[in-house]
């Protein structure tokens, strides 16, 4: 096991230093002067290659990216050019944000889908199994933006049940778990979910009629198991691979939280990239990218590993 | 070998292969074909739109923005610069359609040329490629998408290119890990050990065996490419004002939700109803090739 941690783990580092020179490399792929958004467009000669050699433009790029790789690692993302904050205090604050979105939405699906998946999987071939898979089909369809719109036009325009946009009557910094701010995150979080309920019941659907269909549970049932034994054999044959399924969904939602966001102006890492995009703010968007790349690698890796302690077959394999 | 012998030979080889059963199977799939259907539809009203819509996608009215479903003269309303949106959804489809289905059809071409290349050749370029297309991987696709069309400032083409590198890694994985597993059959061995060049093995005997797949697994990337393609113009990147396409027209009437709600929210369905076909057509194509997920 310790070996294959290892092994993994030294697997990971390649691509986590990849990942960060794709980041590296996106300042450098976008059109134009890095330095067209901090200097104003009639600036001179002279000021231009002076901003060049603060920035350290003028180096070569292996040594810029060098000298920027050795700054992340000690936790300095640089400084926004369009707030002039530091770049990871405003990351870290909008994380914690998107997290909270992320880890509910995931929880959601996963319960959704597992049960969707379950049904489906367990009646195939009925008009059960039809509804879940159907139910599913449009949950990794849908534009999750739209439905975002929908629920915002159902729930709060028509409704008036809750609120449209934001995470809370003085945004995002007081946050409580208390009513006011807790119907904020509904809307949001269960749009979120609709990927990850899709995604997870179609795994769990395939688990599950496989497991079933396998000689041991043929075999248990001919010995007289009753449905609750066969239940507990699908759930511990198909639990690994659904929790690694959620982990990864987890992931993809924290780095595609961008649409979303956007619909409900949740102040999150999306958010943030936004802005980031948009006023061309590149050191924060290039934080932010790498930050979340990051966690994503980072989550892979803890996925796997969990995987092979619970499913000792994934490591053979 | 007399004539007879020949013709058998040849007789042989004209009885129905594999893509005709595939084609059978799924022509007996109602899902599927209805789906199909639905594609094709979407597919002649982006080509014909010039002919099918009654209005001019451009021209609005201030006079008239922002009428509701029904009214007479405009069976869909009108959007925030008066314009008619059953006009402006049908010609919607030809930038929708053309940004979600062309990054996944180059995609395919150069993620399977990377994948059975690393797959078939193996050893320290396989690595090599590999290696690098899991750095990539190590991207959320969303996140992908838009760290690159962000990078690269708005526009059609660098929202097709940032969809293609998005969709090339996926595609290569899938191709190579077929390769892999086909290059250690015994066929691919004797072709080899009969002289047959590297060439020569994979274009007779190795991409009839693993572009089904590949295949398949490209048409289930087309519905979530719609949605990241019209979810990059939906960010304003990707389409930029006042092309009509669907992912851009959900952006500019999302003030409008509050006076028009429904009209409003119709851009995303005709995205929603795209997206459910395709990946309806393609667990129809995978069941009939019977590709397990």
């Amino acid at each position: 096991m310790l070996t294959y941690v290892a092994k993994r783990l030294l697997h990971t580092l390649p691509v986590a230093f990849g990942v960060s020179i794709v980041c590296f490399m996106l300042v450098h792929i976008a059109p134009g002067d890095p330095l067209t958004s901090v200097l104003p467009p009639d600036a001179s000669a002279q000021l231009q290659a002076e901003m060049r050699k603060i920035y350290g433009f003028d180096r070569p790029l292996p040594v810029q990216y060098g000298l920027w790789l050795l700054k992340t690692l000690q936790g300095d993302l640089g400084v926004s050019i369009a707030t002039g904050r530091p770049v990871a205090s405003e990351l870290w604050r909008a994380l914690g944000n998107t997290l909270m979105l992320a880890v509910l939405a995931t929880v959601i699906g996963f319960v959704l889908g597992c049960l969707f998946g379950f049904v489906a999987g367990y009646f195939r071939g009925s008009w059960l199994d039809r509804l879940a898979s159907f139910v599913s089909i449009i949950g990794v369809s849908v534009p999750h933006y739209w439905l975002g719109m929908v629920l915002v036009i159902i729930f709060s325009v028509q409704l008036n049940w809750l609120p449209a946009t934001g995470a809370g009557p003085g945004g995002s910094a007081d946050w409580a778990w208390d009513w006011v701010h807790v119907r904020h995150l509904i809307l949001p979080a269960v749009t979120m979910s609709v990927i990850p309920m899709g995604i997870v019941a179609r795994t769990v659907r395939a688990l599950v009629a496989d497991i079933l269909s396998q000689e041991f549970i043929v075999g248990q049932r001919a010995k007289g198991l009753l449905d609750a034994g066969v239940f507990r054999h699908v759930v511990k044959n198909a639990a690994p691979t659904a929790l690694a399924v959620m982990g990864l969904q987890l992931g993809y939602l924290l780095g595609g939280s961008i649409l979303i966001e956007t619909v409900f102006s949740w102040p999150g890492t999306g958010f943030l990239l936004g802005q980031a995009i948009f006023q061309r703010d590149l050191p924060l968007l290039q934080g932010t990218i790498l930050v979340l790349a990051m966690f994503f690698v980072g989550l892979n890796l803890i996925v796997d590993v969990v995987q092979t302690m619970l499913d000792p077959r994934v490591q053979r394999s | 070998m007399t004539a007879a012998t020949l013709e058998a030979i040849a007789k042989v080889e004209k009885s129905p292969g594999y893509w005709s059963g595939v084609l059978r199977r799924i022509a007996r799939d109602p899902v599927a074909m209805f789906a199909l259907c639905v594609i094709v539809a979407m597919i002649l009203m982006a080509i014909f739109a010039p002919w099918i819509a009654p209005a001019d996608p451009y021209r609005g009215q201030m006079l008239r923005r922002l009428r509701p479903i029904g009214t007479a003269g405009f069976p869909l309303g009108t959007d925030e610069l008066g314009r008619d949106m059953l006009t402006r959804l049908i010609y919607g489809a030809r930038l929708s359609l053309t940004m979600g289905v062309t990054p996944v059809i180059i995609a395919f071409f150069i993620g399977s040329a990377i994948g059975i290349t690393a797959g078939y050749v193996g050893g320290k370029l396989n690595s090599a490629l590999m290696r690098t297309i899991d750095v990539f991987f190590a991207f959320p696709s969303v996140l992908l998408a838009i760290a690159l069309s962000g990078a690269l400032g708005a526009g059609i083409f660098n929202g097709l290119l940032s969809l293609t590198i998005v969709f090339i890694p996926p595609i290569a994985r899938i191709a190579e890990s077929v390769t892999t597993a086909v290059r250690k059959i015994e066929y691919v061995e004797a072709a080899r050990a009969s002289g047959a060049s590297g060439f020569t093995i994979v274009r007779v005997h190795v991409l009839g065996n693993v572009i089904g797949p590949i295949f398949v697994y490209a048409t289930g990337l087309i519905s979530v490419s719609l949605i990241l393609a019209s979810g990059l113009s939906f960010l304003g990147l990707g389409v930029k004002p006042p092309e009509p396409e669907w992912g851009l027209m959900l952006n500019t009437l999302r003030n409008a939700i509050y006076v028009q709600p429904w009209v409003a929210a119709l851009p995303g369905l005709m995205i929603f109803i795209t997206s459910i076909s395709f990946n309806l057509l393609s667990d129809g194509l995978r069941s009939a090739m019977d590709i397990k997920a």
